[in-house]
């Protein structure tokens, strides 16, 4: 996989992994490009394009769309199916994760791809692997937290 | 749900005013903690781009200051990351928080660094400098007890590590591949498959540790040498043959449901393991009957077991036809795997009829009849409302293109040209177009073809790759077979254009007017009716236009020049001449005052400008000779000797010297800047082109369905009451785009094929076929040579050869090909008595393996034998191939009849037997010899060639014997000779580095000889040695160049690459390396 951005309908960015590397102007280039195109598209229409020399996937799961850029001799259904298995592991760790999770624990969302994608390749399928992994890091930070301050940060979340 | 979240975004304000106050006792850090939160409640609140840009710089103006206040905590640090972050998501500078990111990850606590290295991740990329000061933190966490910060630095190795740091983390991430905990043993496989990526050469000794990998017991481990296995095969897949076993066992465990139940996705049995494993097997069995032969069985059961109505059944599907098809066929799985493609393009889902799609475009060439089955699916899909399926309906139709429907084809391109805005799909359409009227000939008739080149230059004219109508013109120029023929295409091509200049408000791209202007200039002598002044007219009009380009002006009138010379009255010219003689573009006042001049002297212009003669060959005098006489009074008047650029450029240096050391010392302060260089965004259209030229036409064997006609017929008895309009509009579609693929489509196509194709072959002018074959002179060099030898012999001329082969330019210029370059015109030379020509003695043969083995050649090695024959190679480094020769001896010393030598194809090379007995040792009737040229395709890392023997010794039966040989790039590396200057220039120019320091043991005579083993063992070529400083080249063949740059400090060699190519600098480093330390 090159790249997976994850944006909202108005087009903002919401989370954005880069796993070639580019300079930041081809990137935003890209993105606003991207975004752009993918947002033109009517809802029963296709969930692959074929942009540059690469395709594009994407997949919109409420008011979030979810868009991985994969090479043309890539399987298209099996990158659907890695944006369905992370949106799993979101909803999961979050409980019925919605578009507000993701903008205010944005690096908790990355926690979670990194434990699931590492590279561009899918470092571990199970899911209940990958959870594990990230409680166990979760379960130190808040050992950590605890000792400095009474409140978890964990808890903010659910204030709103 | 979208609803909530926009009905939530709008309350949000309020919420976070009630959340702040219940802080209380941690106020501080409450107030940290929700500045994220505050800041996109405040981004949301805003209605403007301005104001947002306001906000954000204000915040990052904030952030600035206090990630560089002393007072600053790491708690604090880490929430100031999180909203660094979030700015540049929003695509706002944040580069000042970049070091502070690295602080972080190395001075923080767990939760700390943890957000340091999430930072550090997302901010750099692999090429940043700064991330060399990461690698100390790596190292420690690497060395931790803590098995989260272990897993947080292999996880920041495995997404981005400097290069030339590999080797500080490589032991101990290899340690960890030994590790107890599975997380951390697959982590570690992914670090190392990084490093595979970025640099093969650091992690080449540990091949045997992935196959390790590959036998975990823990699956997720396995899972993930699996992207090592495929990469690795992908580029040499015959040095893992031996795993095919292996991974057929692991897939049948996998498909039989072996794994634990935490692998299963949607109750399917780990979908990317299987799907990873059925792309290493297509890369193993292609072309490969034995090893395809071992997964016939597995295929079967995937096929089989997929029968879930889920995508991701539908995903390992794909997969598995896309395997059957790659390996070597059998005719059960393909009948399997072509009902699941039925099941693709039939599915009402939308995706997956793309997929269908594609898999039909991949399968066509194999098995055209899968279309015709599919025809009205296919028709359906063309006026597909979603421009992705159509766009790809198109590739397919192109695939199946041939004469009859090429029409209907291009026809549909072009209207999808005319709503597509997307312009890489327009350019790749071009090229599709282009070749399908021009290369492969299909093209009915002359106006059909003009037209359509009209149609396309006119919508994409300005998108379209400049080299499309060069070819073009060039193709009119050459014309074809027929001359009349082509008469009438060029007078058609000058009418056409007349009509379209005549079209009152038409606009046409810069492009098609350049064209129009040179068809124009050449060939409006073709016109019967309008004069030449007509046409002047039209140009001058063009000419007048301020909407059009100098460029094209430029065009315009070069036409307008060809054609004054034909024109019987001028006053037009005369208007031309002089208004353009006043003009404001320089450019166009040089070509007015030529044509001023010409047009005083036109007899000389006639000359200038001869009817017709485009292809003609224009001779030269290069030397300006007929300025001799000029040259020899200004020396005998005592003016200097003039001396060429390069020749000044060298006297100024050594007069300057030492200067070179600044340029070089400035030179290294650039090249760390410039970390951004050829890696961007570049699309590879160059190998696109490739592929598409390269498109088989489709086989016209093995068409077991009956033919299209038949077909239509049968349908119609059967639907005639029940068909609409419209599907006899389809059908009828259908009938013209599929036509040509049945059978007796077959003989039509047979039968039309004469008349068409000679009509539209190239013409092979003398010239044209000159050029070709001297610019493949290279590749035929030994073949030519031997030919040239055999006509020489006959002839019986005498030897001049021998003292040729001692003369001085024969160490400058390779022999082969100067024999070669003779032998394209050795008929008339022979005939002319000309002495350019060289006159071998009889024994020619041995002469030319002396020439030979003027080139570096290894050892005789044995490669394999058995109780009869030895066989045994060598390589010889030719300038332009490597040359390998093996050498069948029977041991007894008796005769080797029908002995015959087989080569395997190998992915990155490719091999030609080349025939001729250039040897140095002596031919017997026991020793057979056979030699293959080999040319590199793609630079690899290890290579091997592999191949097998036939035999037959006096009396008994054939007997096979296999062998292979170790290929090194080293073999591909030869000298280059290039000068002082030129290895500034291109040092410049070149953005892939690498630097590596040697120890030696002697100081002071260290780079003399250091530069003599370079240039003994690696064949680089000593450009200049200046002090303690030594320039060398070389290149990689067909022509990569490398430099290097070389300086002695105490006893330290530091060496410097740059090249154009990524790996070759790498590569050259480790061989230098053992090299010199071996020495």
């Amino acid at each position: 996989m090159q790249f997976m951005l994850l944006f909202s309908r108005q087009g903002k960015l919401r989370l954005q992994k880069w796993y070639v590397p580019l300079s930041d102007k081809e990137k935003k280039k890209i993105t606003r490009e991207l975004v752009q195109t993918v947002l033109a598209r009517k809802p029963k229409m296709c969930s692959f394009l074929e942009w540059r020399d690469l395709k594009i996937v994407y997949k919109r799961y409420a008011s979030l769309y979810f868009c991985c850029a994969i090479e043309d001799q890539d399987n298209e259904l099996i990158t659907l199916e890695i944006i369905h298995r992370y949106v799993e592991l979101l909803d999961k760790y979050f409980g019925s994760v919605c578009e507000l999770d993701i903008i205010f624990n944005f690096e908790k969302a990355y926690f979670i791809l990194d434990e699931f994608l590492l590279g561009g390749e899918v470092q571990e399928t199970s899911k209940k692997n990958v959870l594990k992994a990230i409680e166990q890091a979760d379960l130190l930070q808040e050992k950590t937290e605890t000792m400095y301050h009474s409140k978890s940060f964990i808890g903010c979340k659910k204030a709103y | 749900m979208s609803d909530i979240v926009e009905k939530t975004l709008t309350a949000l304000p309020g919420l976070f005013l009630q959340n702040q106050p219940a802080g209380g006792p941690a106020a501080p850090k409450a107030s940290f903690s929700s500045r994220l939160g505050g800041l996109v409640r405040g981004i949301t609140a805003l209605t403007s781009k301005h104001e947002e840009e306001k906000l954000i710089q204000q915040e990052l103006n904030n952030l600035k200051a206090t990630v560089s206040a002393p007072t600053t905590t790491l708690k604090m640090m880490k929430e100031c990351m999180v909203r660094l972050i979030y700015c540049e998501m929003l695509g706002y500078d944040a580069s000042f928080g970049y070091i502070h990111a690295i602080k972080l990850a190395q001075q923080g606590n767990l939760l700390e660094k943890r957000v340091g290295y999430l930072a550090v991740s997302l901010f750099l990329h692999e090429n940043h400098e700064l991330l060399l000061l990461l690698v100390n933190t790596v190292v420690k966490d690497l060395q931790s007890t803590n098995l989260v910060e272990v897993c947080m630095a292999l996880t920041i190795v495995s997404q981005i590590f400097p290069r030339e740091m590999i080797p500080a983390v490589l032991p101990l991430i290899e340690d960890k591949l030994q590790h107890s905990k599975e997380i951390i043993r697959r982590k570690a496989v992914l670090a190392l498959y990084k490093f595979y990526l970025i640099a093969p050469n650091q992690v080449q000794h540990i091949h045997i540790k992935f196959r390790k990998a590959l036998c975990d017991r823990d699956v997720g481990v396995m899972a993930a040498s699996l992207h090592i296995y495929l990469r690795m095969i992908k580029e040499n897949s015959s040095a893992y043959k031996d795993l095919t076993g292996s991974f057929v066992t692991i897939l049948k465990q996998v498909v039989g449901g072996k794994l634990p139940v935490d692998f299963n996705y949607h109750s399917v049995p780990a979908p990317w393991l299987q799907i990873q494993l059925l792309r290493i097997l297509g890369l193993l069995g292609k072309d490969d009957q034995r090893t395809s032969e071992l997964m016939y069985d597995v295929l079967d059961e995937s096929l089989r077991r997929a029968e879930l109505n889920h995508n991701v059944t539908y995903a390992i599907l794909f997969e598995c036809v896309h395997t059957v098809y790659s390996i070597y066929p059998k005719s059960e799985l393909l009948e399997k795997a072509a009902k699941c493609i039925g099941k693709f393009v039939l599915s009402p889902k939308i995706n997956l009829k793309y997929l269908g799609l594609k898999a039909l475009t991949y399968v066509i060439q194999q098995d055209p009849t899968l279309a015709l089955q599919h025809q009205m699916t296919i028709i359906e899909c063309l006026d597909h409302p979603d421009p992705i399926i159509k766009r790809e309906t198109l590739e397919l139709l192109y695939r199946i293109t041939n004469a009859q429907n090429v029409t209907v084809i291009v026809q549909k391109m072009l209207e999808y040209l005319h709503q597509s805005k997307e312009e890489y799909i327009i350019v790749n359409l071009f090229e599709s177009i282009l070749v399908l009227n021009t290369v492969d000939t299909y093209a009915p008739d002359n106006a059909w073809f003009i037209q359509t080149m009209n149609a396309v230059f006119s919508v994409g004219g300005d998108v379209m790759h400049p080299d499309i109508p060069n070819n073009f013109l060039r193709l009119l120029a050459e014309g074809f077979d027929d001359e009349t023929e082509d008469q009438h295409l060029r007078l058609y091509a000058v009418q056409s254009y007349l009509t379209l200049l005549d079209m009152e408000n038409a606009f046409y791209p810069q492009r098609f007017l350049q064209v129009m202007s040179w068809v124009l200039g050449e060939y409006s002598y073709l016109l019967e009716k309008e004069k030449p002044e007509d046409v002047i007219t039209r140009l001058y009009k063009l000419l007048m236009n301020d909407s059009i380009s100098s460029e094209t002006k430029a065009w315009l009138f070069a036409a307008v020049i060809k054609l004054t010379p034909q024109a019987h009255s001028s006053n037009l010219v005369e208007r031309l001449i002089q208004e353009f003689t006043i003009s404001l573009d320089t450019c166009m006042r040089q070509h007015a005052f030529e044509l001023k001049y010409l047009h005083e002297n036109i007899e000389l212009m006639k000359s200038l400008f001869p009817v017709d003669k485009s292809c003609e060959e224009m001779v030269v005098d290069a030397s300006l000779s007929f300025l001799d006489g000029f040259v020899a009074e200004g020396l005998s008047q005592g003016a200097a000797p003039y001396k060429p650029h390069h020749q000044r450029q060298e006297e100024k240096l050594s007069q300057e010297k030492g200067d070179f050391f600044h340029e070089t010392s400035s030179l290294k302060l650039e090249g760390i800047k410039k970390l951004w260089g050829k890696e961007g965004y570049l699309p590879k259209k160059e190998s696109k082109i490739g592929d598409e030229v390269e498109a088989p036409p489709i086989p016209q064997e093995n068409l077991t369905i009956e033919n299209m006609d038949q077909v239509i017929t049968k349908r119609d008895q059967s639907q005639v009451l029940t068909q609409s309009k419209e599907e006899k509009e389809k059908q009828l579609l259908a009938s013209s785009l599929f036509v040509g693929l049945g059978s007796e489509g077959t003989i039509n196509l047979l039968g039309k094929a004469d008349t068409v194709s000679h009509k539209f072959r190239r013409k092979s002018k003398g010239k044209e076929a000159q050029r070709e074959e001297t610019t493949s002179a290279h590749s035929v060099t030994c073949s030519s040579l031997s030919s040239l030898s055999k006509v020489t012999c006959e002839n019986n001329y005498l030897n001049t050869f021998s003292q040729l082969l001692d003369s001085e330019s024969l160490t400058e210029l390779p022999l082969v090909e100067k024999l070669s370059d003779c032998s394209l015109s050795a008929p008339s030379l022979f005939a002319d008595n000309d002495m350019e020509i060289f006159h071998p003695p009889p024994s020619t043969a041995a002469s030319v393996a002396k020439g030979i083995s003027l080139y570096m050649h290894s050892n005789l090695m044995e490669v394999c034998n058995n109780e009869a024959v030895s066989i045994s190679s060598y390589k010889i480094w030719k300038d332009d191939c490597l040359l390998m020769v093996w050498s069948v001896a029977s041991k007894s010393g008796s005769e080797l009849k029908s002995a015959n030598l087989e080569i395997f194809p190998a992915e990155n090379f490719k091999i030609t037997e080349q025939l001729g007995c250039c040897l140095p040792v002596v031919e017997a009737e026991s020793t057979r010899n056979f030699q293959y040229s080999v040319h590199l395709e793609k630079p690899f890392t290890e290579g091997n060639l592999s191949g097998f023997i036939n035999y037959q010794l006096m009396d008994t039966h054939s007997v096979q014997l296999e062998f292979s040989i170790n290929l090194s790039l080293l073999d591909f590396i030869r000298p280059l000779k290039i000068s002082t200057e030129d290895f500034g220039k291109l040092w410049l120019s070149f953005a892939n580095d690498v630097k590596q320091n040697i120890k030696t043991s002697e100081s002071q005579a260290a780079l003399p000889s250091a530069l003599k083993t370079l240039q003994q063992k690696l064949r680089l070529h000593v450009i200049d040695i200046i002090g303690n400083e030594g320039l060398l080249a070389c290149q990689m063949l067909p022509s990569v160049p490398c430099l290097l740059h070389c300086r002695v400090h105490t006893n330290v060699i530091a060496l410097w690459f740059r090249s154009s190519c990524s790996s070759l600098p790498d590569y050259l480093s480790y061989q230098c390396q053992k090299v010199m330390e071996g020495s």
